[in-house]
Formats: C-alpha cells, structure tokens, sequence
C-alpha cells in the first residue's frame, strides 16, 4: 500500500518558490517536483539560482515565498535539522567532512543516537549501506587520506546512514574524473530503483540525458520548463538554457588596426591538488579588439587569467609583444613586478575584488594607490597623485561614496568595480583583462563597464573579456574564444555566432575529455 | 501558513555589524565601559572590604600618582610596555601572530647583559654602549626572523614557533644567570658593574629613566611615521589585510615578512637593553615581566595606532600599579589586584563589541 502512495504523490514538490537578496531575484517563483524512485536532473547557467533553490529545500535559506511538499504534506524546513526530519539528504558541492576523523566517525556525526557510542555497530550498518548501494568505502579511513570521490562517497552515505528519501547533489560530477563519474552514476540509478528520489544539479547537458529522468531546466532564476528526457535533444536543452536572444544596446565599434600583442601557446597548469585546470591553451589577444572569453564557471578561466599576470606556475609559452618595437617578451615564470619592469603594462580586473582587486578595509585613495605607490625613489608614500586620481574616477565614473577615506568594503558592488575597472584603466594598459567585471552589477553600472572596456578598445588595448552572459559577451566581444574543462573548444566570430553555437562549445569539450580519458 | 511560521522564526534581537559610527559615539561607549567598570569593582571590593569604594579608588590613585617617585616609576613601566608594543605592532599589522615579544626582549637584554659583564672593565663607556646597542638589537632581530623565514618559506605556523621561542630564550638566560651568579650557585646576577657603573644608560639631570623614556617617545613617533607614511607600512598593510591582494599588485609577501619581523626583533632587543642597561641593570628570566604579552593586548586595544597605544599602555600600567597599591593598603594579597584590573579590562575590550555591532529590538509586530 504504500508503494501506491509512493507512485501517486510526488516524493517533493514545490510551488512558487521566490527568494530575493536585496533587489537580486535569486529564484522567481519556480515549482517543480520529483517522484519516488525518479531522477530529476535541474539544469542551468551560472548563476541560473539553482544552488539557492537547492539550499532552501535543505533548510539552509527560507523562501521568501512559496510552498514546499513532501510526500503531499505541506512543510516548513527552517534548518538543516529539519530537513533531515523530512528525510532530506544534501551533498554540497564543497564537502563538509573533519579532516581528521574518520569515514564512519564523520557519517555519525552530530547524529543524537540513544544508548553507547559504539563505533563497531555503526560501522556495520555503514558496510551494510555500501554493500546495498555498491559503494566502495573503508569506514575506518581518515578524510585527509581519501581522494575527492572517496570523500563524495562519505557525504552520499551521510545522508543515506540518516535515511535520506530524497537526496540532492550539487554538481557532483564537477570534481570527478570520467571513471568516477560513470561509477557514481551506477549508484544513483540503483538508489533511483530503490525508490529515492534524486535531485542532481548539474550544467553538462551530456549527463544530464544519460542519467534523468526528468529535466527542469531554469534560467536567469525564472522555471523554464521540465522534459522528459526521452523526449528531448541537446539543442533544444540549450535554448531553454540560455533563453532567447535579448538585444542589449551596446555599442560595438569595428576593430581597427589591430595587430598581435599577446600571444599564449601550448599553456597547461595544474592546480595544487595536481589536477590538471588549464590543457594546452594556444590564441592570441589582438590590440583594439575585445577577445570575450565564455564557459562554464571554473573551468579554467580564472587560472588563465592569473597565469597571465604572473600569479600562476604554467608550462607553455606567455608572449608579448611590445607596441612601439614590436620586441617580444616571455611574461612566463615572471612575478607581477617583473612584468612591470620590462614595460608591459598590462592591468588585470580579477574575479574576487575585494579579496584580490583591492583591500577591503583601506579607504578609495589607498586602494587607488595599490599601483602606483612605490612609484618614485623616495621611501615615504606620496598620496596627492592618486588623491586626484580618486576625485577624477568620483567624477568621471559617477561613483557614489560618503567620501574619499571611507573604506571600500562599504560601498556597494558596483561603486567597488568602478573603483578597480577605473584604477585598472588609469595605468593606461596596453592588455587589460577583466574576469567577470559586472557580476552583481546593477544595468547602470554595468554599462558604465561596457562602454570603459569599448573606450579601451578604440585607444587600442587589447582586451580580454571574461564574461558569463552570453547576451553580453556576443554584444560587446570581437571575438569569443569558449573554454571547456581547461580547453578551448572553439573561438568564434561574435558577429556572426549565435548563442546556442557558444552553448553547445560551453559543454562540448567535456566528451572529448572522455574519449581521451578510455585512450589512456 | 508559512508566513506565520517565519514570522516565529524571527528572534527576539538582531546583531547586526555596523557599517560605520560617528568618532564621539564609539568615545561615549567607551566612556560608558569605563564608568560601568569602575561601579561594578567597586562592588566587588565592597563586597570583600566593607571599605568605601571612592576610598579604594583615591588608594589607587595614590598608589599611581601619591608621590613623585611613583610618577616616575609610572612613567618608566609605561614606556617599557608601550616599547615592546610598539615592537609587536608591524608585526601583527601584518597579521604575523608575533607572541614572542617576551623571548625577544629577553634575548636583547641578555646581549646587553653579557656586553656590560665581559667588556665593562675593558671599553670605554661610549664605545661600550654602542657596542650594547648594536648587539641586544641584533639579538632580538634574529630571534624574531627565525620564526619568519621558516613562515615565509614553509608557511609554519608563526604562533608556536615564536612562542617556543620563548621558552628557548627564557632558558638560555636561565643558563647564563647561572654561570654569572655572584656569589656563586646563588641563581642571581645582582646588579651589574655597580660600581664602575659601566654600560648603565646614562642619567639625564637628576633622572635616571628619562633618558629610556625619551628614547622610547622617539621609537613611538618614527613607528607612526613608518606605519602611516611609508611605501614599507603601505606594504605591511596590504600583506596583513590581504596576502592575495598583495601578490596580486606585485609585493613580494616574504620579504615583507622578513624584514617586517626584523624591524619588530629590532625594537623588542631595544626594549630589553633598556630593562637591562637602564632599569634594573640586571639579568633574570623574569626581565621581560610579561610585557612581551601584555603589549599584544595594548597594541590591538590601541588598534594597531602607536599614538593610541600611548594611552593604552598608560591604563594598563595604571591599572596594575593602582591594584598593587590597593592590595597593600587593604591587606589583600596580589589576587585582588587581578580581579580589579581584570574586571576593568574586560569592560574595556568587551565594550569594542557594540562599537562594532548594534542590537535591535524587534518589535512584536514585524512588517
């Protein structure tokens, strides 16, 4: 009898779920469900709020509005705790293990079970777990010696050896290898036949056909849709990805004069675990043109970026090519400092503003000194030059702030950008490359940004545009050169390309990682 | 439904960091502390004297300022503490967690020491204290850079390292005081080069801590200039706030470190050869009196401002002289002292708290 309940009820179900952070729509009135015994794929852009939707099922945040079902039950989920109640297991996408403890002591953790504490006894039931759902763990391994899937293994079993029903998994298959991917994939179609529902976040449109059931795909934070994946195709998944093309009114001039300035060949670069991020990047950056560069959140674009500006150990070949002389300069292996010696002015806007761009906590003039203060032979600081370089950016760039000295952590994202976008264009750079310069930003301020980067642009820097909108990168950029995994999986003429062309580049690369992986 | 739950779900008060306050406010909260501090240990010693509180107050102030000697005296300790803050200050500036002030005065002192024993009858006075200067300098330098250039090159953990540094230091004056003992096997030094008075800061007029008083106002002043307006304080301060920013602009982050912790050895050696060659021209484990920590407490309390310190520095010593003083005029052994100085201290720091956040009230009824 209760199987018949279980098929006609939806294990979880939610109706017009908003959430709002300030005047940012997170998720605008979204319902979807998942059966028992069901795996419902969510599938979105960076930033498309599927993480936030997540986490007020998991009883991190509350909705702001809307309603949450659980086995047709309507429930209030105000914690993790809570969500356990309801038989809500989630794994994040960064794990939350002790380093120093234990599989097993890691999976009974904060669990206020009656009577000894008798590892040998949970142990058991945690073989048992493995042994049901296929999953290869010794619970007496600390985490610290396991690798990323061991430890994606330990947080599933948390959430089973809890009882979880309903299981949610935030990119999962972020971290994992081809191999791993295909193992986890096994265990999740078994936990499925086992009448769990599944929820898996995820972005790469390959899995998401070979794994789901179900694909509720959300864009810009709106529900687009659910399919069913038999019925469906990649193109079609994309285009509700991506939603329709939205004319921005952004001007584009024609690329004039422009000649090689920076040229990377054969770039690889590991992070420091020794995964490999970056596979044998090769383009070039041609001055007075905008290079958007487009891809999946992490998937290299950041450690590109760096190993640019000196902040990266690479293997491959960073050249420059002076303006004037046309003389070439290896940049690689080089320190910040050194690039600047040798005359490259070259200025980097960085993802993280605050924690890389600037110093929070030091006032507009100092944070607009960061370039230039040791500038001169004199020990002591010389604050008048970019006093005046401060008022002039106010000025220029309509930048709202109580008063110079105020801290920069105090303004808003958009006042912080403007401060670094215009510090960053006062060296007068002959490279300027921006990650993600108008993420959080309001429309205003955001086109403030576009038109500084066109400005750049026609005085013949050679730009270098991060960007994650691809209605922004196709209407500002010249050329679009997409990164997938590390690799470049094409580079296109944003004139011409269309936003479902970069959308499937986004993703492809992914499959001949595969390939690659069976050869070796 | 849900509405209703969410309106339960709002607590009673919030604590909400503020995002900035007027100068005069964050003074009259701490003005606030200070009053609240001095009812409430003025209860607590009621409580256990039965004396009148103004009356154990006006004892501690005489214990601080009753006559000149004790103003001197104050003066002398406030400048030694306020030396070995100002030593620690770059170094926590930069977020380098220094807890080893204590080894490195200790050291400093202990070059001083053995410079006025092994060449106070053979070097004149001038060249004698040149030679003390340059060594109890240096000697607390390297006992600060060890710690650094282990952090800098193999990111160990500065905190144990400089604190095991401590006890290396306390060790090796142990050994020394031992093997100068006078007489010997006594475990004490005693005052050294008594009558030569050889290697003793000289006195100034009738004042024999004016001098080491004058010096540490000179140290203070250059440490505002250096912290406030030079390219290395700039660069101290991007470290300590963000090392990613800093190697982002292009500052090289270990060498930094090195020579911010040299300049913060430097001054803490200084420190120890004024202990030694101008206070108590002796040598003991206990020499650096725990100032080496009670200095980290002045130099976050001043907010890493050596002007503020002064101020800092003066109510720490103002307070540990004032409780001595009410110990003694009541009868009271050392303890009762900590509890006053302790209680004032905790209102001191605590109050920082609603400098930085505000409480608010939620009223019953919410939108």
């Amino acid at each position: 009898m209760r199987e018949e309940v279980q098929r006609e009820v939806p294990a979880i179900r939610l109706e017009g779920i908003t959430k709002r952070f300030g005047n940012v729509t997170a998720n605008d009135h979204v319902s979807l469900h998942v059966d028992h015994g069901q795996i419902l794929s969510i599938l979105g852009e960076n930033g498309s709020g599927k993480t936030t939707l997540m986490n007020m099922i998991s009883g991190i945040y509350f909705p702001d509005e809307g309603q949450i079902f659980v086995d047709g039950r309507e429930v209030v989920i105000r914690s993790p705790k809570d969500a356990f109640r309801y038989k809500i297991g989630m794994i994040h996408q960064h794990f939350k293990l002790v380093d120093v403890f234990s599989a097993a002591e890691n999976i009974i953790l904060g669990l206020e079970e009656k009577g000894k504490y008798n590892i040998k006894q949970y142990t058991q039931r945690i073989r048992e777990l493995c042994e049901q759902y296929g999953f290869d763990l010794d619970p007496s391994r600390k985490v610290y010696e396991m690798s990323v899937s061991e430890k994606q293994t330990v947080e599933i079993i948390k959430a089973l050896y809890r009882g979880a029903d309903i299981l949610i998994l935030d990119e999962p298959t972020a971290v994992l290898t081809p191999q791993e991917t295909e193992k986890l994939f096994d265990i999740l179609r078994r936990m499925r036949d086992d009448g769990k529902a599944i929820i898996i976040i995820t972005h790469k449109l390959h899995e998401v056909l070979s794994l789901s059931d179900r694909v509720s795909v959300l864009c810009k934070g709106k529900y687009a849709g659910t399919v069913n994946t038999g019925e469906t195709n990649e193109a079609e998944l994309t285009e509700m990805m991506v939603g329709k093309k939205v004319s921005l009114n952004i001007e584009r001039s024609k690329v004039k004069d422009s000649k090689p300035r920076l040229m990377v060949t054969g770039l690889s670069c590991c992070d420091p675990e020794g995964t490999k991020i970056l596979k044998d990047i090769t383009f070039t950056a041609n001055s007075g043109e905008i290079l958007g560069i487009a891809g999946i959140a992490g998937s290299g674009q950041r450690e590109l970026l760096e190993a640019i500006a000196g902040l990266q150990e690479v293997e491959g070949e960073i050249t420059y090519i002076q303006p004037k002389t046309g003389e070439k300069e290896n940049l690689r292996g080089k320190t910040p400092l050194q690039i600047r010696d040798l005359g490259v002015r070259l200025s980097f806007v960085p993802e993280d503003r605050l924690g890389m761009g600037m110093v929070g906590n030091m006032d507009l003039v100092d944070n607009v000194m960061l370039r230039s203060y040791s500038k001169g032979k004199s020990a002591f600081l010389d604050r008048s030059d970019s006093r005046e370089l401060t008022d002039k950016l106010i000025r220029e760039l309509e930048i709202v702030t109580p008063s110079v000295a105020t801290p920069v952590r105090r303004l808003s994202g958009g006042n912080v950008q403007k401060v670094l976008v215009g510090r960053e264009i006062a060296a007068a750079p002959t490279v300027l490359m921006a990650a993600y310069p108008v993420r959080g930003l309001d429309i205003n301020a955001s086109f403030t940004i576009y038109r500084l980067l066109n400005q750049q642009k026609e005085n013949g820097t050679a730009v270098i545009f991060v960007g994650e909108d691809l209605d922004v990168l196709l209407a500002l950029s010249d050329r679009i050169m997409v990164i997938s995994s590390g690799r470049i999986s094409g580079i296109v003429d944003a004139r011409s390309a269309s936003k479902e062309e970069i959308g499937l580049l986004m993703t492809r690369n992914v499959k001949e990682k595969e390939e690659g992986g069976e050869e070796q | 439904m849900t509405e209703q739950e969410a309106v339960i779900r709002e607590p009673r008060f919030t604590i909400a960091k503020r995002t900035s306050i007027v100068w005069w406010k964050a003074w009259l909260i701490r003005l606030c502390a200070i009053v609240l501090a001095l009812i409430c240990s003025g209860v607590v010693s009621y409580l256990i004297t039965r004396d009148n509180p103004l009356s154990i107050y006006a004892v501690m102030l005489d214990g601080a300022f009753g006559t000149k000697r004790r103003i001197w005296g104050l003066m002398q300790n406030l400048a030694m503490l306020l030396c070995v803050s100002i030593a620690v200050t770059p170094a926590f500036k930069m977020r380098f967690w220094n807890i080893g002030a204590e080894g490195q005065v200790l050291v400093g002192g202990l070059a001083s020491a053995a410079c006025m024993i092994l060449f106070g009858e053979t070097l004149p006075n001038a060249v004698l204290l040149l030679v003390m200067f340059i060594t109890s300098i240096a000697a607390g330098a390297v006992w600060a850079v060890i710690p650094a250039v282990f952090r800098a090159r193999w990111r160990t953990n500065e905190t144990l390292f400089t604190l095991m540094m401590n006890y290396i230091a306390i060790q090796l004056v142990a050994f020394f005081v031992y093997k100068w003992s006078v007489p010997k096997g006594s475990g004490q030094v005693g005052v050294i080069n008594r009558a030569s008075r050889a290697g003793w800061l000289p006195a100034i007029g009738n004042n024999d801590y004016l001098l080491n008083i004058l010096i540490v106002f000179l140290v203070t002043a250059i440490m505002y200039v250096y912290l406030r307006y030079s390219k290395h304080g700039f660069e101290i301060s991007v470290v300590g706030e963000s090392e990613n920013t800093a190697r982002y602009i292009g500052i090289p982050v270990q060498k930094v470190i090195l020579r911010t912790m040299l300049i913060s050895g430097a001054i803490s050696g200084l420190a120890g050869l004024l202990l030694v060659a101008g206070t108590d021209h002796t040598i003991s484990r206990d020499t650096a009196a725990g100032r080496g920590f009670t200095a980290i407490m002045v130099s976050w309390l001043a907010k890493f401002d050596p002007v503020f310190m002064i101020l800092t520095s003066f109510l720490i010593v103002f307070l540990e002289k004032g409780a001595t003083e009410i110990s003694t005029a009541f009868a009271l052994n050392e303890s009762f002292s900590d509890i006053i100085t302790g209680i004032i201290i905790f209102f001191i720091i605590g109050c920082e708290f609603f400098i930085q956040y505000t409480v608010k009230f939620k009223k019953k009824e919410a939108e």
